[in-house]
């Protein structure tokens, strides 16, 4: 306990416990496609944050007095597994697991075309792995992926981040340790072309200036996020197109 | 179908009058209704307030019970905020357990208070890694007519300000009450303010109404300091980061105007909370 407050987690020059810059995001790497049974899929490791998102649909309702009229249902499911963190965690879904499938849900749908698809559903499952750090940043970020291997139209990639304040610094995408010994987080979610921000929450203490330099920092990562979000489709539809020319 | 034409024709009209300025209950877009907070309503809670924003009522109640700390905190009490949507409060309401909406309101008013750090809960331990005072902040949803989270937090956090803790004397391993009552460790009051977003105006408050056609809700949390210590981006819409930046803007001001009506209503003594 009193040793882990000793420990410095930036040091005097600036640089973060895992050897990261304050603006530096860690490694991601995103890929589609790795499901057999789903209609879409992807696979992100994030730091040591690993993520599985299945998508199902666009599909019949049920049940069916759910559907709605004039456009898909979009629902998400996000879970943590029993082995994802230190301690073991009761599959049965949390409250936290609650909440956070339903800022998912509300950050993906303004990204999906669901008036093309009335009385269906759209079902995003997110299983978390391994936890370290700004899971949701990075199931929203694979959840797009997963909804884009599935064919479903959208109007933009839904890119995410987290923003930390840690030791009175604002660091760029917090993994769990500074997490758990800063002062605060916010995760954004951002539709860059659209200029829209679809999932905003912050907890800990910000002043208005370190509120206002946090928006600038999570639009910078999430346009990093978003550029690895490109290269991981184009990536696999380029092998998805050499793979028809070889047969 | 039908459920969803009134909304539409309603959405219009709504953006509408706020070209101008305007809402169908004849308020300003940065008007907020008229707030009244009752204290002490029921004496066997520890502290309970009941809050209206024009129409909306909610009840919140606090109970302290002796239990167990967490392992990663033993020294520190624990407080626990919990969220009860009545059925009479509205026909969409059903009876059972706590559905999504009513798990994230809890949540949201448990950010607020917690972050802000209301409560000093260093303070209420009794026996070191045995012993510690639990918390209950229930609130209960009573008549939904928009804006739930902002009285939702507003009624825990009244019901707080008032509460009194029990004194406990410890024997050996065993936590005893004397019957006495001790203040409350508090050291802020923080303010939640709930904006809507409908077409691309900010609207404070939101009526029941509103909330219906909303494209999506900001709620900020703001210390006495004005610094800012929650926010939660709610609903299926979005929010260009200029409206988010506004709207923090708008919601901190609110927050002062808000909080001097608590300051007012509870009659504090401002020696008494921190800082204050």
């Amino acid at each position: 306990m009193s040793e882990s407050k000793i420990e410095r987690l930036i040091s005097e020059d600036g640089i973060r416990c895992d050897g990261r810059r304050l603006d530096e995001i860690r490694p991601i790497k995103f890929q589609l496609g790795v499901l057999k049974n789903t209609d879409g899929s992807a696979y992100v490791e994030w730091g040591r944050t690993k993520i599985l998102v299945g998508v199902m649909g666009p599909r019949e309702s049920h049940p069916k007095h759910l559907a709605l009229s004039d456009k898909a249902r979009v629902e998400a499911y996000y879970r943590m597994a029993s082995f994802s963190v230190e301690e073991w965690k009761s599959p049965a879904p949390s409250r936290r697991e609650v909440e956070l499938s339903k800022v998912i849900r509300e950050a993906l749908e303004p990204a999906i075309f669901v008036e093309f698809f009335p009385r269906t559903s759209i079902d995003i499952f997110i299983e978390v792995l391994q936890a370290d750090g700004s899971t949701r940043c990075a199931s929203i970020s694979a959840a797009s992926l997963a909804l884009v291997d599935a064919g479903i139209p959208m109007r933009d990639l839904v890119a995410s981040i987290a923003v930390g304040k840690v030791e009175g610094k604002l660091v760029l995408d917090v993994q769990d340790k500074e997490d758990k010994a800063g002062e605060s987080d916010m995760p954004m979610a951002y539709m860059p072309s659209k200029n829209a921000v679809t999932l905003l929450q912050m907890d800990g203490q910000i002043t208005h200036d370190e509120f206002l330099q946090s928006i600038e920092l999570l639009k910078k990562g999430c346009i990093e996020v978003y550029k690895k979000q490109k290269e991981a489709i184009e990536s696999h539809f380029k092998g998805a197109v050499s793979n028809e020319e070889e047969a | 179908m039908s459920q969803r034409i009134v909304p539409t024709v309603k959405r219009r009209q709504i953006i509408e009058l706020s070209e101008s300025g305007r809402r169908m209950d004849g308020r300003t877009l940065t008007d907020y209704r008229e707030v009244t907070i009752q204290t002490g309503l029921v004496e066997k809670a520890e502290g309970s307030a009941l809050v209206s924003i024009g129409g909306t009522k909610v009840i919140a109640g606090i109970k302290f019970e002796v239990g167990d700390p967490f392992p990663d905190i033993p020294n520190e009490g624990v407080m626990q905020v919990g969220a009860e949507f009545v059925p009479f409060a509205s026909p969409e309401f059903e009876p059972g357990k706590p559905d999504e909406v009513a798990v994230e309101l809890a949540r949201v008013v448990d950010r607020g208070l917690r972050e802000s750090k209301v409560l000093d809960t260093t303070k209420l331990c009794l026996i070191p890694g045995k012993k510690v005072w639990i918390v209950h902040v229930d609130v209960y949803i009573l008549d939904h007519c928009g804006n739930l989270i902002d009285a939702a937090a507003l009624a825990a956090l009244s019901a707080m300000l008032t509460a009194s803790m029990p004194e406990a004397c410890i024997e050996g391993d065993t936590v005893k009450l004397t019957g006495k009552r001790l203040p409350m460790p508090l050291t802020d009051i923080p303010i939640n303010i709930t904006l809507a977003k409908i077409g691309n105006k900010l609207f404070v408050d939101p009526s029941f109404e509103e909330e219906e056609v909303l494209d999506c809700r900001l709620s900020v949390a703001f210390k006495q300091n004005g610094m800012l210590c929650a926010m939660q981006k709610g609903e299926s819409g979005y929010l260009t980061p200029e409206e988010v930046l506004r709207a923090v803007e708008i919601a901190k001001d609110k927050s002062q105007e808000i909080r001097k009506k608590v300051v007012e209503s509870l009659k504090l003594n401002c020696d008494k909370v921190g800082e204050y």
